[in-house]
């Protein structure tokens, strides 16, 4: 089966190999988003080696810490650099750990989505008929309402968990693959060579291995790209409504709602640097992600 | 050679156009230099990629980044064209120089009517009042052959075909009364009955005002029928100059023999075209010498490593080969 | 034209009706909403009879053929919680929320618009740039965080806004609107700039685009043969042609706005439709969440038709049969 792998894939390891790389490192901005991200990735898997606090072992909080500012502060200190919240948390440690749970929340929920919906795509695309019909129309109705408020409206049903949130990622997130797929689905069908391969008998899942994968492989890697960040958007947002993760799992979301309570009071540090981070990692998945539109995307250029 | 009584209108003087990319320099236009006379009708003839569109546009002042004119000059009615800053080619643009380009589907604004478009011509050139402007647009638009002018002022763009679109093109670039009309491969994207109607609509034209002409063109067989002389360009560079008629008659230099050669009406009775072998060459990755060199049957050692100059012949003409073919007798 | 419109309203039933099993379905796994009625210390039996007046001791298949009827008959259900008119409670609401969704609009399309041409005509510019990285800031930061620095900034600290709530209102057609007193209108802003600003970047994006898009076309190529200047060329020439796309987006835009409102009302207390569902959803207020969906749906489906209707009356290639 080895030997018998189509030129794509190899083709595009060249191409990977010469010239998007050689663009990348003339790119300040795909090499901004790429530091950015790395510095994120860096963060949540050395996680607990970063903070001196594990924010949710409640014998290592101390209430005399609370409301602690920034360091830079009046009344800050270095031990707790970017202050401590109502509970003596230290706020840099919540980011680390939130960030962990809102990374792989947008990771998960993007793979999910892609597998899923590149699925019911090929399915759509290639067997056409009453199946396409019915799992079109529902993306087309989909789409024409707001990814947040569907997500919003299926966590009220599913109540709150990081399970139930990637679901309902997903769920909002599977359409604009399918769409993709099918529509390469439906172009290289029509080819002749694809033509050739179905009379010769070579049956349907090799066929979509071997010649419309591939085909597809890159605008999905840039969907895919900017989703991820979409998808901490969401998250975020559900979790401040109160309807995404649980607070025993307290993602970035999370602790800007639990700095909300406490704005009005001057305490700001609690719910503003978890939104900075938020922002920080977002921009740099998109910053990566329309490198990667201008790049792969031939139209354009 | 003729003496030349009246100044040349339009005087090319070694243009260099180059378009500064990544790659490398492209060198669209690199040294090219004619003239043209009132009322005269020249051809560029060259393969597609030629640069020979750069030509046209380089004179319109239209080059766009990351191109660039290096040097050269482009003396128009005793003007240097390049040294002047955009206000001053904005009024010669359209008023001195129209052009048309090549594809009338693209070439007009789809969300303007024709009339709109035809008329902005007379507002920026003009001082006629808007009643005398819609009356000079309906009388134009009937002169290249519009059927029922009055009422297709007010249609779109997409309301016509291709060919009564290339009409309202050359309507728009006539109406402003230019000294110069340059016209980028006006027909190549029209059907072929279509093309020899427009063609002699353009010649009409052009005669009825003494405005001299321009034909970019890589169809050699019908600018020979218009044009009174013919440049042929290669590679950026001028091959051959000449008279139409001795041009066809006897070409000098083996590239444009090769253009002569694929024109089917010449080659009755053969089973199969001639064709030029190869292909144009990048042109950011030229041979050292002859551009021509590697695809020339006639090439030499000399013609890989010494660029051959353009030289005038004896009987009129120039032609830039080393070896070149026998003049007619 | 006609059988165009016809055409189109059968796709907007069968769209609605599509979303009302979808709604229903979701809603049947909400749980049992009987418990919301019954009094914590309710027997059995009184569970049981809430269930039988509630219907939900029959299949689902009746249940639904009772939602849908009922919908058709206009009848939405009542609040658990209020005790009216589910699409009552709506309606009451929905002024406040299309105050702030048209005037962050209105601010989106203002600003995006000569920014969005300007970076489109002049890629290369410095100016350019910095308004590129700019609208990807807008898109990547969490609007409802923005709100909050916006608050903690202009409300808390300068004390120039006020933090939360709608202020005074006037009644106008029987709508109660807060932008006709100046009282009014500064309770207004925070929250809509706070909503605009994620429609803000995405629409100067869009707009540049489409603005570069255009400018490669022979027809700019052509109008500057013509002897025009750039800047006539840019706008007669260029900016219609760039803008007609953005008809097609206004039906997203305005429900990415809705949307959104639901984050931006629960920051600033807005007594909109959008903070209603956020507070019907924590309440477990199902014939609200229900109303509003459908509400919601039809206002979509009903843009989403005017658009196109738009578009083929705007741009003159496009002819609807």
């Amino acid at each position: 089966m080895a030997t018998n792998m189509p030129a794509a894939p190899s083709a595009l390891r060249r191409f990977m190999a010469s010239e998007l790389a050689h663009n990348w490192l003339r790119s300040a901005s795909a090499i901004a988003g790429s530091i950015i991200i790395l510095g994120f990735v860096v963060m949540v898997t050395a996680g607990p080696y970063l903070t001196a606090q594990n924010p949710y072992d409640v014998r290592q909080l101390d209430i005399m810490e609370a409301f602690k500012p920034p360091m830079w502060l009046e009344g800050g200190t270095g031990q707790y650099i970017l202050g401590t919240d109502q509970q003596g948390r230290d706020v840099w440690a919540s980011i680390v750990y939130g960030s962990r749970i809102s990374l792989f929340i947008g990771l998960a929920a993007m793979l999910g989505s892609a597998l899923i919906g590149a699925t019911l795509g090929l399915v759509a695309g290639f067997y056409g008929g009453r199946l396409d019909t019915v799992i079109m129309r529902i993306a087309d109705i989909q789409l024409s309402f707001p990814s947040v408020l569907i997500a919003l409206v299926l966590m009220s049903a599913f109540g709150t968990g990081v399970d139930k949130v990637l679901i309902a990622l997903v769920s909002v997130g599977w359409v604009v693959y399918a769409r993709t797929v099918r529509g390469a689905t439906l172009r290289e069908k029509s080819r002749e060579y694809v033509q050739a391969a179905r009379v010769s008998g070579l049956p349907n899942h090799k066929i979509i291995l071997k010649h419309v994968l591939p085909n597809v492989l890159t605008p999905l890697i840039v969907i895919a790209t900017i989703q991820v960040g979409t998808f901490i958007l969401i998250e975020a947002s559900l979790s401040f409504l109160g309807v995404g993760v649980p607070i025993t799992q307290p993602s970035l979301g999370l602790l800007i709602k639990n700095g909300f309570d406490v704005l009005f009071s001057g305490l700001w540090w609690i719910s503003v640097f978890p939104g900075l981070f938020i922002m920080l990692v977002v921009f740099g998945i998109n910053l990566l992600g329309d490198f990667l539109r201008d790049e792969l995307n031939p139209r354009l250029k | 050679m003729t003496a030349q009584t009246d100044a040349p209108l339009l005087r090319v003087c070694g243009l260099k156009t180059w378009f500064h990319t990544f790659g490398g320099v492209v060198k669209a236009v690199d040294g090219v230099s004619f003239d043209l006379s009132p009322g005269e009708i020249l051809g560029i003839v060259g393969e597609s990629g030629g640069g020979k569109s750069m030509v046209g546009f380089s004179i319109m002042g239209l080059i766009d980044k990351p191109g660039r004119i290096e040097a050269g000059e482009i003396i128009f009615d005793g003007r240097n064209l390049v040294s002047l800053d955009d206000n001053a080619m904005q009024a010669v643009r359209g008023r001195q120089i129209a052009m048309i380009f090549q594809d009338p589907m693209t070439a007009l604004n789809p969300l303007y009517t024709i009339g709109n478009q035809l008329e902005e011509m007379l507002t920026l050139h003009t001082d006629l009042g808007p009643q005398a402007r819609r009356e000079r647009c309906i009388e134009m638009l009937a002169e290249v052959g519009i059927p029922q002018p009055e009422a297709r002022l007010g249609a779109y763009p997409h309301q016509f075909s291709g060919g009564m679109r290339q009409r309202v093109v050359i309507a728009i670039a006539m109406i402003a009364g230019p000294r110069l009309l340059i016209a980028d491969e006006p027909t190549t994207a029209l059907d072929v009955t279509i093309q020899a109607q427009l063609l002699r609509l353009m010649k009409a034209q052009v005669e009825q005002r003494r405005t001299a002409l321009i034909m970019i063109t890589h169809d050699l067989a019908a600018v020979s029928q218009m044009a009174d002389r013919i440049v042929v360009l290669y590679c950026g560079r001028v091959v051959e100059i000449g008279a139409s008629a001795a041009l066809i008659a006897g070409p000098r230099h083996p590239y444009t023999r090769g253009l002569l050669d694929s024109i089917p009406a010449n080659h009755q009775g053969r089973s199969r075209l001639p064709q030029i072998p190869g292909t144009v060459p990048d042109i950011r990755k030229l041979p050292p010498g002859c551009s021509f060199a590697p695809r020339c049957p006639r090439a030499a050692e000399r013609c890989r490593s010494e660029i051959p100059e353009l030289t005038a012949a004896p009987a009129g003409g120039a032609f830039a080969c080393h070896f070149p073919l026998e003049a007619a007798p | 034209m006609f059988g165009y419109l016809i055409k189109r309203f059968i796709q907007m039933i069968f769209v609605l009706w599509i979303v009302s099993v979808l709604v229903f379905v979701m809603m049947s796994f909400t749980g049992d909403p009987t418990y919301m009625m019954v009094p914590l210390d309710a027997t059995d039996e009184q569970i049981e009879q809430a269930r039988r007046i509630l219907g939900l001791d029959q299949s689902h298949l009746v249940q639904y053929w009772r939602f849908l009827t009922n919908l058709l008959q206009g009848d939405f259900g009542r609040s658990f919680v209020f005790r009216q008119p589910a699409l009552q409670l709506i309606m009451e609401r929905l002024p406040a929320t299309l105050e702030i969704v048209f005037l962050a609009m209105i601010m989106a399309l203002v600003v995006a618009i000569p920014l969005g041409v300007y970076a489109g005509a002049y890629p290369q510019r410095a100016g350019s740039r910095a308004l590129m990285a700019g609208s990807l800031v807008g898109i990547s930061l969490p609007g409802f965080w923005l709100g909050m620095v916006l608050i903690f900034i202009f409300a808390v600290k300068l004390q120039m806004f006020p933090s939360s709530g709608r202020g005074p209102t006037e009644v106008i057609w029987g709508m109660r609107l807060s932008f006709l007193s100046w009282e009014g209108f500064r309770h207004l802003i925070l929250p809509a700039v706070t909503l605009s600003i994620g429609t803000l970047a995405i629409l100067m994006r869009i707009i540049r685009a489409e603005m570069m898009e255009v400018l490669r076309q022979d027809y700019i190529k052509f109008a500057r043969a013509k002897g025009a200047a750039n800047r006539f060329v840019l706008f007669k020439h260029g900016l219609k042609n760039a803008l007609i796309p953005l008809i097609t987006v206004f039906g997203l835009m305005l429900g990415d706005l809705i949307a959104f409102a639901t984050l931006t009302e629960t920051i600033f207390a807005w007594p909109g439709i959008g903070k209603l569902l956020v507070d019907s959803i924590y309440r477990g207020d199902r014939p609200v969440i229900v109303v509003y969906l459908m509400f919601v749906a039809f206002l979509f489906v009903v843009v989403n038709f005017l658009v196109d209707v738009a578009y083929a009356l705007i741009d003159p290639r496009i002819k609807v049969t």
